[in-house]
């Protein structure tokens, strides 16, 4: 069973404990200054995407360790609206807050892997990992 | 429990190091603290030192940048020093641009630009 451990995300404050874990799992697991940076700038907007989309949702943290390589994967899940148009939120500079947030291309380029799982009207879960090199 | 970003006035200048890492609230009172102290002031110029950050998103990118444009509208001139490797990296990646923003790499650089600025 992988470590796991997670930040419910209700406010602004529940954005930088979720980053805070991150970025203290980041250096547990040995990624230097510039992932770390990676790492928590990706959690610190896909928390407030959940504070900005759906109120609430949460942020966990999980170790990977798959055949002797090891990472991190940043699992954000709400219970919000959902998106409607994946591929139009892949698109750099879409925004439906007013340009709040860089938006979900620069979190994809932040990490290695990248997958959203959504259904309108049950929710969104997405999923970033970095691998250590 | 948000905390104040101190503010320091020397001769015509403002000088501002951010020493933690900002949460949305402390960044959004650091902007309109700023704004007052430059016109209770009449300062010409701001540094803004990063060295301690070792973090942006694009939240705080936006403040920074949107206090920049708002001290420009206020006629005073806002130089950003001592953003670490890391900062920039992310920042770049994440595809945010400080675009047409003074930069130095540190305190002492980014005041002799400003007085150059200042002076032209």
């Amino acid at each position: 069973m992988a470590y796991r451990s997670s930040v419910d995300i209700h406010t602004e404050w529940d954005i930088v404990a979720a980053r805070q874990l991150g970025r203290n799992e980041a250096k547990k697991i040995g990624f230097g200054t510039v992932d770390q940076a990676r790492i928590t700038t990706a959690i610190s907007e896909l928390a407030r995407n959940i504070y900005l989309y759906a109120g609430t949702g949460k942020i966990e943290i999980e170790r990977l360790n798959e055949k002797g390589i090891f990472g991190i994967a940043i699992i954000a899940s709400d219970e919000g609206p959902g998106i409607a148009d994946v591929r139009k939120v892949m698109e750099d500079g879409f925004s439906t807050s007013g340009g709040l947030g860089a938006g979900m291309p620069g979190v994809k380029r932040l990490m290695d892997d990248f997958r959203i799982d959504t259904e309108k009207g049950k929710g969104t879960t997405i999923t970033a990992i970095k691998w250590l090199r | 429990m948000n905390m104040r970003i101190p503010i320091l006035k020397l001769r015509e200048v403002l000088i501002v190091s951010i020493q933690w890492e900002l949460d949305d609230q402390t960044a959004l009172q650091f902007q309109e603290d700023l704004l007052k102290k430059m016109h209770d002031t009449s300062a010409k110029g701001v540094v803004i030192d990063l060295t301690p950050i070792d973090f942006i998103d694009s939240f705080i990118a936006k403040v920074l940048g949107d206090v920049i444009s708002m001290s420009g509208l206020m006629g005073a001139k806002v130089v950003i020093t001592g953003i670490q490797p890391a900062v920039a990296i992310t920042l770049i990646e994440l595809g945010i641009r400080l675009e047409n923003v003074m930069t130095a790499l540190d305190l002492e650089n980014g005041m002799d630009k400003l007085q150059q600025e200042l002076e032209a």
